[in-house]
C-alpha cells in the first residue's frame, strides 16, 4: 500500500503540474504576450495551492474518502478545463480571464489539498522523516516528467485539450484505485466508485468532444497552435495563432495573416475609394472579417456600409472577439455599418439599391457554387447596383500563379459591359495577388490618399497598375454560369502551383 | 454553443446509430398524385347535370396546357381579348406543370425547352416577351439570359458503377462502338445540313415544316431499332443511347419508334445561341412550369380573362357559324352552356372525339388509334444533396445506364446560392413495358409504398446515402402523358383530319403532329389563334 500511494503522488504531482502548463499555455496563445501569461498563471496556480495546503487542516476525519473525492474532482475539472477555456475565449470573450483564473485557482486549491492528505494517510505506516522524503521527492519527479513531457510530445502531438483530459483520467484513475486500497476500511466504497466511474464516463466523452471541435489530423495541418475551430453550415473556420500573427482559415485556405493583412486590405480599398469623394454608400459582399470595413470606415464622407456575408457566425466572431474585433478595430461595430447573412448572389438579385462602391472579396472560385459568383450573370447584376459614376473593386485570385483565371474575370466583367482597370499588389504570405476596378466610364489614378495607408503610397500605385510580361493578359473565355470555365482554369492553374 | 447544442453534439452519433441501427432509414412521406382521374373519367360514366345558364364567349379555348397558352398569348398579342380559357386540372399547364414545396419549385412534367430553331420564330418571340431571350429574336444567335441556360455541370451518366460527363456512354466502350458514335454522328449532322428543292430541311421543328418525302415515309414505315441494324449500326451502346433518346422523348422504346420520329429527336435541333453551344438548353428549378407561370402573368398583364379552372368539357356541337359547348364546373358542381363562335381545341385528340356530337367523318376512328403512353414521375425532397464530389458533382441530369427510368433532374440546380442545402429531384419514368392500356392499368393499380421501394432502390445504387436524405416523395401518375410516335405515325388520318377542318374549331393541341413536344403544342396553339382571327376578319 505504502508504494502504491507514493506512486499515486508521482500521477498526482504530474497531473497537478501539467494543468497549470496547459492554462499558461492556451492563456499565452490566445492573448499572447507569454511571459506575463506564464507569470500571472504560475503565481496564481502557487497561492491556490497554499490556500488548499492551508485548508487542509480543517479537515478531520475520512481522510481516504475525502482525497478520493478531491481527486475526482481535479481530474473533472482539470481535465475540463482546456475545453471551457477555449469555449470561453470563442464566446464569452470579455469574461476569458475571469475564467482563465478561476479554473487556474480552483484546481490549485484542489492540488494544494492532495499532498497534505497524502501525508496524513501515510503517517500511520512510514516514519515523519522517510515520509516528508519520499512524498516530497515523488512530488518533485512527477513534475519533472510532466515538464520534459507537455512541451515535446503531449501539447504538439495530443493538442492542450485532449492533454487535459488525459490527466483528468489518470487522476479519477489513482481516485478508483485508492478506492479499491481502502475498499475493506471504508464503508460506502461503491458510492465512491460509481462517482469514479461517472467521472471517467464524463471525461472520455469530453476527450470524444474534443474530436469534434478539432480533430488530431486538423490540428497536425496547421503550423501553428489553433485558437479557435468551429464549422458552420457553409464553411469551417479556423483561427491559429502564433505570437504576434493570428491566422484565418476557411476550410482549410489561408484568408489573412494579421502581419501583413494591412496590404491585402488596403490594396482592395483605396485605389477605387480615393477616387470617390463623393462615395456615401458603399457595399461590401464576402469580407465578414470586417478588413475592408475597416479600411472603408477610414472615409468621414461615407455614410453607410452594408456588408453581405453568408456566414452569421463569422460575421459574429469578428464582430464580437476581442482579439479579432481588435485586428479590424472594432469595424462590424460601427453604427455605420449593417450585417446582411445573405447568399450575396440572391441577396443582389432582391435588393434593388444601388451603391457608389462595391468591394468584392468572394472565396477564389475553386468551385462551380462558388464559379456562379465570378459569373457574367452576376457581374451583369453588379453593374446594375452601381450607381451612376459607382465603382466596384473585385479581388481576383492571382495574376501570376493563375494567369488565365485573373484575366478570365476581367474578360467577364467587360463581357457584363462594364470598363476595367486591372492592378495587383505582392502580399507576402499569398504572393502576388490581383484585383480589378469596374466602372461604367476609364478608371484614373487616385493623385493622392486623403487616408493614412501603411502600405499604400501613390508612387506604388502606378506600378501595380502595370503587368510586367509574366502576368500580362492572355486570351481568355467568358465565365457564364453555362460553362463555368474559370473554374477549370482555376483548377488547372492551381494544381500545377500546389503539386 | 449553448448547453442545448453541446447535449445535441453529444447525442448526435447516438441518436443515428439509433435510427439506422435496423438499416433501415427513416420512413419518408409523400402522396400519390396526378391528372383528376374521377373528373376525367366523369366523361365515361356520369352524364353531366344540365346546364344551369348559357353564356356567350366569342372565342372559346379548350384545356391550358403550352398548346391553349399559347394560342391564348397569340391572340393577345393580336389584341383579341374576347375569349375565355376552360381547363379541366385545377391548374393549368399541361404536361408542363410544376409544384412547390419550402425546398424548392419542382416539374411535374416537361423540364427544359432545346435553343429554339430557326423555325422557332414564334418561341424566340414568346420567349423574348417572358424576358428570356434579349436582343434581336432574329438575330443568327440570339442572346438569352444566361441564369436560364442551363448551368454547368449539364448531364451525366452512371455506367458500370461509375459517374461519367455526358450521356453518350464512355467507360467500357471499345473503339469500333466509338467509330459508329461517329458514322451515326455524321448521318445526323448530314440530316440536320440538308434541304429539299423548296429548301425545307428533312427534320425540322415544328414537324409540319419538314419535307416530307418518300424517303421520309420510308424512314416511318421502320422503327428506330431496325434502322441502326439495318444501316449496320450494331454497337449495344449505341443502340442505349437510342433508345434513351427516344424513351426521353416520345415515352417509346426504339423497336416501338419510327425511324422518322427517332432520327428527328437528333436532327432536328439546331437552335443556337450567342452565350452558350448548341447542346445547351434552357430550364428553371419547376422545369417548364416556369414559362406556365410567366406566361399566365403575362396574360394577366395584357387583359386576359383569368383560366377557369376545372371546368370540363362534357359535350360539344359544331355549326358552319358557331359551336355549343357544355362545361362542367367541378367547383360548383353544375354545369353551364358556351355559345361560341370560334372554339381553340386544346386538349388531346382522343378527347376532343369523345365529347363532340358531330365530327367530322373519320375523326372517331382516327383518334381511336392513337396510343398514349402512361409516364410516372415522382419529387424526392431531399435533406441535402445526394452526393458532392469534386466539382463534377451533382449535374443537372442525371442518368442511369442499366434503368428503365430515365434517371433524374435537380431542381435546384439553377439556383443562384451559393450555400449547399436541400434539394428536389425529380425522377421520370415513362412506362415502356406492356401495352399502353396494360401499363395504365398497373399505373392505376400500384400503389405508392410499392412505387417508391421501387424507385429508392434504384436511386439507392448510385447514392448509397439517398435514403437517409429522403425527406418525402411525391408521385404523379400521367395515364394518357402523350401520344406513342409509333411507325407509320407520319401516315395517321388524325392530322390531315383535323389540320384542314371547315368547322369554326381549330386544333391547338401538339397531337396534330403526333409528336408531343414544347415546340408541337406551341406552334399548334399559335396557328389556330392566327386561323381564328383570320376566319373573324
Amino acid at each position: 500500500m505504502r508504494h502504491a500511494l507514493l506512486f499515486s503522488v508521482f500521477v498526482v504531482a504530474s497531473c497537478g503540474l501539467a494543468y497549470e502548463l496547459i492554462s499558461a499555455a492556451l492563456a499565452s496563445y490566445v492573448l499572447g504576450d507569454s511571459i506575463t501569461q506564464f507569470s500571472t498563471v504560475i503565481g496564481t496556480y502557487l497561492v491556490a495551492m497554499g490556500v488548499g495546503s492551508w485548508l487542509s487542516r480543517y479537515i478531520a476525519r475520512a481522510l481516504v474518502v475525502w482525497f478520493v473525492q478531491v481527486e475526482m474532482l481535479v481530474g473533472l475539472i482539470g481535465g475540463f478545463s482546456a475545453a471551457i477555456l477555449f469555449l470561453a475565449f470563442a464566446h464569452v470573450n470579455e469574461a476569458f480571464r475571469l475564467v482563465l483564473y478561476g479554473t487556474v485557482s480552483v484546481t490549485g486549491v484542489l492540488v494544494g489539498l492532495e499532498i497534505p492528505l497524502i501525508m496524513r494517510i501515510l503517517r500511520s505506516e512510514i516514519d515523519f522523516r522517510e515520509l516528508v522524503a519520499q512524498v516530497l521527492s515523488f512530488d518533485y519527479l512527477g513534475a519533472l516528467a510532466v515538464s520534459i513531457l507537455f512541451p515535446i510530445v503531449l501539447a504538439p502531438h495530443l493538442g492542450l485539450m485532449r492533454t487535459a483530459f488525459l490527466f483528468g483520467v489518470l487522476n479519477v484513475l489513482v481516485a478508483l484505485w485508492a478506492i479499491r486500497l481502502f475498499r475493506e476500511t471504508h464503508s460506502g466504497a461503491r458510492a465512491l466508485q460509481a462517482q469514479g466511474v461517472l467521472a471517467l464516463a464524463a471525461l472520455a466523452s469530453g476527450f470524444a468532444f474534443s474530436d469534434r471541435l478539432t480533430s488530431l489530423a486538423e490540428e497536425s495541418i496547421y503550423a501553428d497552435q489553433i485558437v479557435y475551430a468551429d464549422s458552420t453550415p457553409y464553411q469551417r473556420i479556423v483561427i491559429t495563432r502564433w505570437r504576434d500573427d493570428v491566422r484565418l482559415f476557411l476550410n482549410g485556405n489561408l484568408q489573412f495573416s494579421s502581419r501583413d493583412e494591412y496590404r491585402y486590405h488596403e490594396a482592395l480599398v483605396h485605389p477605387a475609394l480615393a477616387t470617390l469623394p463623393q462615395a456615401r454608400r458603399v457595399l461590401i459582399l464576402g469580407g465578414g472579417d470586417g478588413m475592408a470595413a475597416r479600411e472603408v470606415l477610414k472615409y468621414p464622407q461615407v455614410e453607410s456600409i452594408t456588408l453581405v456575408d453568408l456566414d452569421a457566425k463569422m460575421t459574429g466572431l469578428f464582430r464580437n472577439n476581442r482579439l479579432l474585433a481588435d485586428l479590424n478595430r472594432g469595424a462590424l461595430a460601427s453604427p455605420r455599418l449593417t450585417v446582411v447573412n445573405q447568399d450575396a448572389f440572391v441577396w443582389l438579385d432582391a435588393n434593388p439599391e444601388v451603391f457608389d462602391l462595391v468591394l468584392i472579396d468572394f472565396p477564389d472560385p475553386s468551385n462551380y457554387s462558388l464559379g456562379k459568383l465570378y459569373s457574367s450573370a452576376f457581374y451583369r447584376l453588379l453593374e446594375k447596383r452601381l450607381s451612376a459614376r459607382g465603382l466596384a473593386v473585385i479581388q481576383a485570385t492571382s495574376p501570376f500563379y493563375a494567369r488565365k483565371s485573373f484575366w478570365c474575370i476581367v474578360a467577364t466583367l467587360e463581357d457584363a459591359g462594364l470598363r476595367t482597370a486591372p492592378y495587383h499588389a505582392y502580399v507576402p504570405s499569398f504572393g502576388e495577388w490581383g484585383y480589378i476596378v469596374a466602372g461604367r466610364g476609364a478608371f484614373a489614378l487616385p493623385v493622392s490618399f486623403p487616408v493614412e495607408t501603411r502600405y499604400l503610397t501613390t508612387e506604388t500605385l502606378k506600378a501595380m497598375f502595370d503587368f510586367p510580361a509574366d502576368m500580362a493578359r492572355v486570351p481568355v473565355e467568358v465565365n457564364r454560369l453555362n460553362s463555368q470555365i474559370l473554374v477549370r482554369y482555376f483548377e488547372d492553374e492551381w494544381r500545377r502551383v500546389m503539386r | 454553443m449553448d448547453r442545448r447544442t453541446f447535449l445535441a453534439a453529444l447525442a448526435a452519433p447516438l441518436a443515428a446509430s439509433c435510427e439506422f441501427a435496423d438499416g433501415r432509414p427513416r420512413p419518408a412521406t409523400g402522396r400519390l398524385l396526378g391528372p383528376d382521374m374521377a373528373l376525367g373519367h366523369r366523361l365515361l360514366v356520369d352524364p353531366a347535370p344540365a346546364p344551369t345558364e348559357t353564356l356567350r364567349v366569342p372565342v372559346v379555348i379548350i384545356g391550358g396546357g403550352i398548346g391553349g397558352l399559347s394560342a391564348a398569348w397569340q391572340l393577345a398579342r393580336d389584341d383579341v381579348s374576347d375569349f375565355r380559357l376552360f381547363e379541366m386540372e385545377a391548374e393549368s399547364g399541361g404536361n408542363a406543370r410544376s409544384g412547390e414545396n419550402e425546398v424548392s419549385a419542382f416539374p411535374w412534367g416537361a423540364h427544359y425547352l432545346p435553343l429554339p430553331t430557326r423555325e422557332g420564330r414564334s418561341i424566340r418571340e414568346l420567349l423574348s416577351d417572358l424576358g428570356v431571350l434579349s436582343g434581336s429574336i432574329d438575330a443568327e444567335m440570339p442572346v438569352y439570359e444566361e441564369r436560364h441556360l442551363v448551368h454547368v455541370p449539364q448531364e451525366r451518366l452512371y455506367i458500370s458503377g461509375l459517374w461519367q460527363e455526358g450521356l453518350l456512354p464512355r467507360i467500357g466502350v471499345a473503339q469500333r462502338d466509338f467509330e459508329q458514335y461517329r458514322r451515326f454522328e455524321d448521318m445526323v449532322q448530314r440530316y440536320k445540313a440538308a434541304r429539299d428543292r423548296t429548301g425545307r430541311k428533312p427534320f425540322a421543328l415544328p414537324i409540319r415544316m419538314s419535307g416530307i418525302d418518300a424517303a421520309a415515309h420510308a424512314l416511318d414505315a421502320t422503327s428506330m431499332r431496325d434502322w441502326l441494324l439495318a444501316q449496320g449500326f450494331d454497337s449495344p451502346f449505341l443502340h442505349w443511347y437510342a433508345d434513351y433518346a427516344c424513351r426521353d422523348d416520345y415515352g417509346t422504346r426504339a423497336a416501338d419508334t419510327s425511324a422518322w420520329a427517332g432520327l428527328h429527336y437528333y436532327a432536328c435541333r439546331d437552335g443556337q445561341a450567342a452565350n452558350a453551344d448548341s447542346h445547351s438548353v434552357l430550364t428553371w428549378p419547376e422545369g417548364n412550369g416556369w414559362i406556365v407561370k410567366r406566361l399566365s402573368e403575362w396574360l394577366q398583364a395584357h387583359g386576359a380573362a383569368p383560366v377557369q379552372t376545372r371546368a370540363l368539357c362534357t359535350r360539344l356541337s359544331t355549326t358552319r357559324t358557331g359551336a355549343e359547348l357544355d362545361i362542367f364546373l367541378a367547383a360548383e358542381q353544375r354545369s353551364i352552356r358556351v355559345r361560341a363562335e370560334q372554339v381553340l381545341w386544346a386538349a388531346p385528340a382522343f378527347v376532343l372525339a369523345r365529347v363532340w356530337e358531330n365530327p367530322p367523318p373519320g375523326l372517331r376512328e382516327a383518334a381511336a388509334r392513337v396510343d398514349y403512353v402512361p409516364w410516372l414521375v415522382a419529387n424526392l425532397t431531399l435533406d441535402a444533396r445526394p452526393d458532392d464530389l469534386g466539382p463534377a458533382g451533382l449535374a443537372w441530369d442525371n442518368v442511369l445506364y442499366e434503368s428503365n427510368a430515365l434517371g433524374y433532374v435537380v431542381a435546384t440546380h439553377q439556383a443562384i446560392r451559393v450555400k449547399p442545402g436541400a434539394t428536389v429531384i425529380t425522377w421520370y419514368r415513362p412506362l415502356t413495358d406492356g401495352s399502353p392500356r396494360e401499363a395504365r392499368m398497373r399505373l392505376a393499380n400500384t400503389d405508392w409504398k410499392t412505387w417508391v421501394d421501387e424507385i429508392v432502390a434504384e436511386l439507392a445504387r448510385p447514392h448509397p446515402a439517398l435514403p437517409g436524405l429522403l425527406k418525402r416523395i411525391d408521385i404523379w401518375r400521367w395515364a394518357h402523358a402523350m401520344p406513342r410516335p409509333v411507325p407509320g405515325f407520319l401516315r395517321r388520318p388524325l392530322s390531315a383530319l383535323l389540320a384542314g377542318l371547315d368547322r369554326p374549331l381549330a386544333f391547338a393541341h401538339s397531337d396534330l403532329g403526333g409528336l408531343s413536344l414544347f415546340e408541337e403544342a406551341h406552334d399548334a396553339g399559335v396557328r389556330a389563334a392566327q386561323r381564328v382571327r383570320r376566319m373573324r376578319r
